[in-house]
């Protein structure tokens, strides 16, 4: 994949003028994805004191450098290292938000996050539900985790668990697709009074660059994007797939001389069903596409929701694409997740 | 010590001791110790030596009264408090108690879902919650109704919580005994096992950056409670590791009561009891008879007054007490171990008969004061029973609000679908119980 002349990402201003996501009045800096998930955690740092960063070595800038800098700016007391569990930064998470802080918390790998799943499913997405009418909610919280294949990750640093959380009343979970998207999507998870899971998917943390404003900006979470509008066939994915999508449609469109209308669902639970099901009325055909594996992933909750709530529009079954049932084999990788070939040949 | 080991010493001078940052150590040749990050005074020996755990002699146990309610050592007896505070919290550990005899067997007569006694254990709670002050933040795990009866929840917001009723903070959706109070400053009652305890290690962390950030704040701690079988979950040494690392202003208090159900602390660890454990996480730690009122309302004290001191850090009591009580109304505890033992525990110790004892020793109680205070609140109780167990249930719409800010579309499609099936099928729901009927599946 080349990122570098993508047409998904915006390698001029002007692209970005045109989005009306984006401050129309912001100057605009070449940054990748970490340098817009950074960008996003300084902003926050910087204008509420109430905000924390934490995690597993993310005091000297974190593994893959989201956290670059942010000590030094804002001190060991608010930016700092915690010990390696991550049940125990996940509940730390959950209780300086019940006191009212807005907690920040990253977890080195989507694939480590299964010891804090507890705190998650039992703790953040019921507190609120729980606690009534006393008042007491954990808005605030943000899990960031980077998650997705690499190439050479195999079984525990590939893994894209969103699907486990989607299954999750209480929570929110969103995964965005390029430097831009992120910055404005975490600004809104930050600012939202619902815990989210925030999921970067980490291939495009260098890989990605594009324009991205430096003024800060929220995108509103639970909104799909139309990424391309198109009048024949609708694809629905999120994060990186969305590239291999975008080229696969491309070629298609070349090829066939069809139109394919692209959406990027970018918060997947509460998803925007609405604008989903608007594009699948027009078109008449859907594919949902994700990199984590097939089985009860979001593809099934969204292929199942078209059913219900376009089915006489529908024009041929709905497709899903997404990794085989199986783990990711190291010597495997290039098999076992969706690319331009299995898009088009399908 | 310091002298002859010149590169701590300069360590020690350059930064603050719980900020030392290890990563500039090195190892000083022909020191007589190791300074390897991790074990940064750790001397050399030739002697093949492993530590024996039995060789260590177990941690003592703090006590102010004995089992018959007199002072041991007269230089520690209880001062500073008046007579009026310890009737009170008499009263308080009496109320639980009768509170626990009347909710089980309504419970058994099938009036209620469930319930939680603390019998034996009303001491730890009452006790050491007078130590705190309100502005404190509590975290609880199941079995300390009698914190809640200290910080001033009343009797109906008891009943409200344990009857599910539509006058219940929780607005019925918590299995009884799991009480919480925002004005109390007491978080609500979840049920997984020592997930409270990393929490309240992150809000004693907020509460030690806001009074950074607001100096005007006064300072304040957080105590978390839970009982030595939840201490064997990760939770809980996630929780003590990372309070220490981030020196959080924390009293964590660990009721030991002998019993996790069914399983004794023979089968659940091998230490000495959970004390030993805070040692290992760098925690200063005390062990407290639980059934002593004075000494848990002491070492409380002087837990909360430590936790502040250099800027916030943990501090770990743990509480010995016995479970004279059945786990839960869903247990027969006899069914594992020996009623005449139950009944030994019961007749040897109990902190509510240690303070009778104490309070008749100082003439300030007698039989029948006894009788007049239990006869009283058996009367509070069961009016305040009556009252919530004619409260209507909270209106239908509060299964689907809270659990988001605001009703997403999905929770809207799917309160019209159950009224849906409520019209359809009126005879196959029951909505006359809860607050407006079917109109309470609408959004206000």
């Amino acid at each position: 994949m080349d990122y570098s002349s993508h047409p998904l990402l915006n390698h001029s201003p002007s692209s970005l003028r045109a989005n009306a996501s984006y401050p129309q009045s912001s100057s605009f800096t070449r940054q990748n994805l970490f340098q817009a998930i950074n960008s996003a955690l300084k902003h926050s740092l910087r204008t509420d004191e109430r905000t924390l960063v934490f995690g597993e070595d993310v005091a000297f800038g974190g593994v893959f450098r989201c956290s670059m800098d942010l000590a030094t700016e804002f001190g060991s007391e608010r930016v700092f290292n915690t010990p390696l569990s991550e049940q125990g930064i996940v509940g730390f998470a959950i209780g300086c938000a019940a006191q009212g802080m807005k907690p920040i918390a990253e977890i080195q790998f989507a694939d480590y996050v299964y010891p804090a799943f507890d705190q998650l499913v039992n703790e953040a997405a019921k507190w609120r539900y729980r606690e009534g009418d006393t008042g007491g909610h954990i808005g605030g919280l943000v899990v960031r985790m980077p998650c997705g294949s690499v190439g050479h990750g195999a079984l525990y640093h590939s893994q894209s668990p969103e699907a486990l959380f989607t299954h999750i009343p209480g929570l929110r979970v969103v995964l965005p697709r390029s430097p831009a998207r992120a910055k404005g999507l975490l600004l809104a998870s930050i600012a939202c009074n619902d815990p989210v899971i925030f999921l970067e998917p980490k291939i495009l943390y260098r890989a990605a660059v594009e324009q991205v404003p430096t003024e800060a900006y929220e995108i509103p979470l639970s909104q799909a994007e139309v990424v391309k509008e198109g009048k024949d066939m609708t694809i629905v994915s999120y994060g990186q797939p969305l590239y291999l999508c975008s080229s696969a449609i491309a070629a298609a469109e070349k090829d066939f001389g069809i139109s394919v209308e692209l959406l990027d669902l970018q918060t997947l639970y509460p998803w925007d069903k609405q604008t989903v099901l608007q594009s699948v009325q027009k078109t008449g055909r859907a594919i949902v596409v994700h990199e984590s594996m097939i089985n009860a992933g979001v593809g099934a909750e969204v292929a199942a929701s078209i059913q219900e709530g376009a089915f006489l529009h529908l024009e041929a079954p709905v497709q899903r694409l997404g990794g085989w049932a199986t783990h990711m084999g190291l010597a495997f990788e290039s098999f076992n997740i969706p690319d331009v070939t299995s898009k088009l040949l399908r | 010590m310091l002298l002859r080991n010149p590169l701590r010493a300069q360590i020690l001078q350059r930064v603050p001791r719980r900020q030392t940052r290890w990563s500039s150590l090195s190892q000083r040749p022909g020191s007589d110790r190791v300074h390897f990050p991790g074990a940064v005074s750790s001397k050399f020996t030739t002697k093949l030596s492993f530590e024996h755990p039995s060789t260590h002699p177990a941690m003592p146990t703090y006590r102010v009264m004995d089992s018959d309610g007199v002072v041991v050592d007269e230089s520690r007896k209880p001062s500073g408090i008046s007579n009026e505070e310890i009737v009170t919290w008499y009263r308080n550990m009496l109320t639980v108690s009768i509170m626990d005899l009347i909710m089980f067997d309504a419970q058994r007569q099938g009036r209620l879902s469930f319930y939680m006694v603390s019998a034996g254990e009303e001491g730890i709670a009452i006790g050491s919650a007078s130590a705190l002050v309100p502005e404190d933040v509590i975290f609880c795990q199941y079995r300390e109704t009698g914190v809640f009866k200290q910080r001033g929840f009343a009797l109906s917001d008891f009943m409200n919580q344990l009857f599910a009723n539509c006058k219940d903070a929780g607005k019925g959706r918590n299995m009884p005994v799991h009480y919480g109070s925002g004005k109390l400053n007491i978080h609500t009652i979840s049920s997984p096992l020592a997930t409270q305890i990393p929490q309240a290690a992150g809000a004693a962390y907020a509460l030690k950056i806001q009074a950074l950030q607001n100096p005007d704040v006064p300072p304040r701690v957080v105590a978390c409670y839970f009982g030595e079988g939840a201490a064997s979950e990760g939770d809980f040494h996630a929780a003590l590791n990372i309070a220490a690392t981030r020196s959080c202003p924390v009293v964590f208090i660990c009721r030991n009561n002998g019993y996790a159900i069914s399983t004794s602390t023979l089968e659940q660890y091998r230490g000495d009891g959970i004390a030993s454990r805070g040692i290992g996480y760098g925690i200063d730690t005390i062990r407290v008879d639980g059934n002593d009122i004075f000494a848990v309302r002491e070492v409380t004290k002087e837990a909360r007054r430590m936790a502040l001191e250099d800027g916030g850090k943990p501090v770990l009591i743990e509480a010995m007490s016995y479970r004279v009580s059945h786990h839960s109304t869903s247990d027969d505890s006899f069914a594992y171990r020996a009623k005449v033992e139950v009944e030994d525990w019961k007749r040897r110790d109990n902190p509510i008969t240690r303070l009778r004892k104490w309070m008749q020793h100082q003439g300030m109680w007698d039989e029948e004061k006894e009788k007049e205070a239990r006869s009283q609140i058996r009367k509070d109780v069961l009016k305040a029973f009556a009252e919530a167990e004619k409260e209507k249930k909270a209106p239908l719409r509060d299964m689907f609000t809270d659990v988001y800010e605001d009703l997403t579309e999905e929770s809207r499609g799917h309160m019209k679908e159950l009224g849906r099936l409520l019209d359809d099928y009126p005879e196959e729901y029951d909505v006359n119980e809860f607050e407006g009927g079917r109109k309470g599946l609408s959004e206000p």
